[in-house]
């Protein structure tokens, strides 16, 4: 669940704006380096982004009574980092916010934000920082953290732009974490679990494929 | 490889169970509700200072247009992963003959 249309003042709609459109470019740059090194990392970057398209349509209850959806960057997360990640979140956005009224084109920026950068990063800290771990543990974590940490993002935004009379920033983003975060504990889980069934998947069938890319390392890996 | 089968079970359910055991709830968007804890902060004075473009003219449509974003996603999912398949059983064969 997105911020809406028209939801976000000046200046922090544009201020967004500001922060996403680099990184965009960064992860163009980047898609294209990618698409020119092999037509198969073309074929994971197609899967990235059809995770990201169907797990955003999914809208589910959740224990809040409230609804809400996955964002399902996770694949792309682990798959491609965040950069590239940040341009397939913001064409779900764009075809959300033009055909769906889910989201808005002014809070695009903000939405791309949430979504697309700083969600992934955090999930893509999570993935570097657990290599402990085994594959299918960092793939959960990651893609969690990058579903949650979405909504605390967006959480803060709206904070930042409508301070509470009486206790600010901290108090709004406590009611509106009440809103988006809490709702989004379960679903995170849940879009977790679906990404290490993908990822697992497509390990099992061209493992030889993910070492070339340098997404798992070549020799004794645990799944 | 059990354990993540029972877990995509359990995300079935639990993707259905809190609509079912909780039915006095609205069940809408977190979306909307934050926007009426927006309304709430500001006194009702907040003013959305642009709205979409263009709206699903009902909930089915709406219901319609998300139906066919998952189709959509599943569709190249379901083709690249076949397509993944197909070349691995290329090479097998391969190495056979």
């Amino acid at each position: 669940m997105h911020i809406a249309e028209g939801f976000l003042p000046s200046p922090w709609w544009y201020l967004w704006f500001l922060v996403a459109i680099p990184v965009l470019l960064i992860g163009l740059r980047r898609m294209r380096v990618i698409v020119d090194r092999s037509p198969e990392a073309k074929v994971l970057l197609a899967l990235a982004g059809a995770f990201t398209f169907v797990l955003s349509a999914l809208k589910m209850p959740s224990v809040t009574g409230s609804c809400s959806h996955p964002t399902g960057t996770g694949l792309g997360v682990v798959l491609f980092g965040p950069a590239v990640t940040s341009v397939l979140a913001s064409i779900v956005l764009l075809f959300q916010a033009m055909l769906l009224a889910h989201g808005g084109i002014t809070t695009w920026g903000a939405n791309v934000t949430s979504m697309g950068i700083i969600g992934p990063l955090a999930g893509y800290a999570v993935w570097r920082l657990t290599s402990s771990l085994s594959t299918s543990r960092r793939v959960f974590l990651a893609a969690a953290v990058a579903d949650l940490a979405t909504y605390v993002v967006t959480s803060l935004q709206l904070a930042l732009a409508f301070p509470s009379g009486e206790g600010g920033v901290l108090r709004s983003f406590e009611i509106f974490a009440g809103i988006f975060a809490l709702t989004q504990v379960p679903l995170a889980i849940t879009g977790g679990i679906v990404t290490v069934a993908v990822f697992r998947y497509l390990l099992e069938l061209r493992r030889d494929l993910l070492v070339e890319l340098g997404i798992v390392s070549g020799r004794g890996v645990r799944t | 490889m059990r354990l993540l089968f029972v877990l995509l079970h359990a995300v079935l359910l639990a993707g259905i169970l809190p609509a079912v055991v909780a039915q006095e709830e609205k069940w809408s968007g977190a979306d909307a509700l934050a926007e009426d804890k927006i309304m709430e902060i500001t006194g009702g004075e907040y003013k959305p200072w642009f709205s979409p473009i263009w709206e699903p003219p009902s909930g089915e449509i709406e219901t319609f247009l998300f139906s066919l974003q998952a189709a959509v996603g599943a569709v190249v999912i379901g083709y690249f992963v076949g397509y993944f398949r197909g070349v691995r059983e290329g090479m097998r064969r391969k190495g056979a003959s």
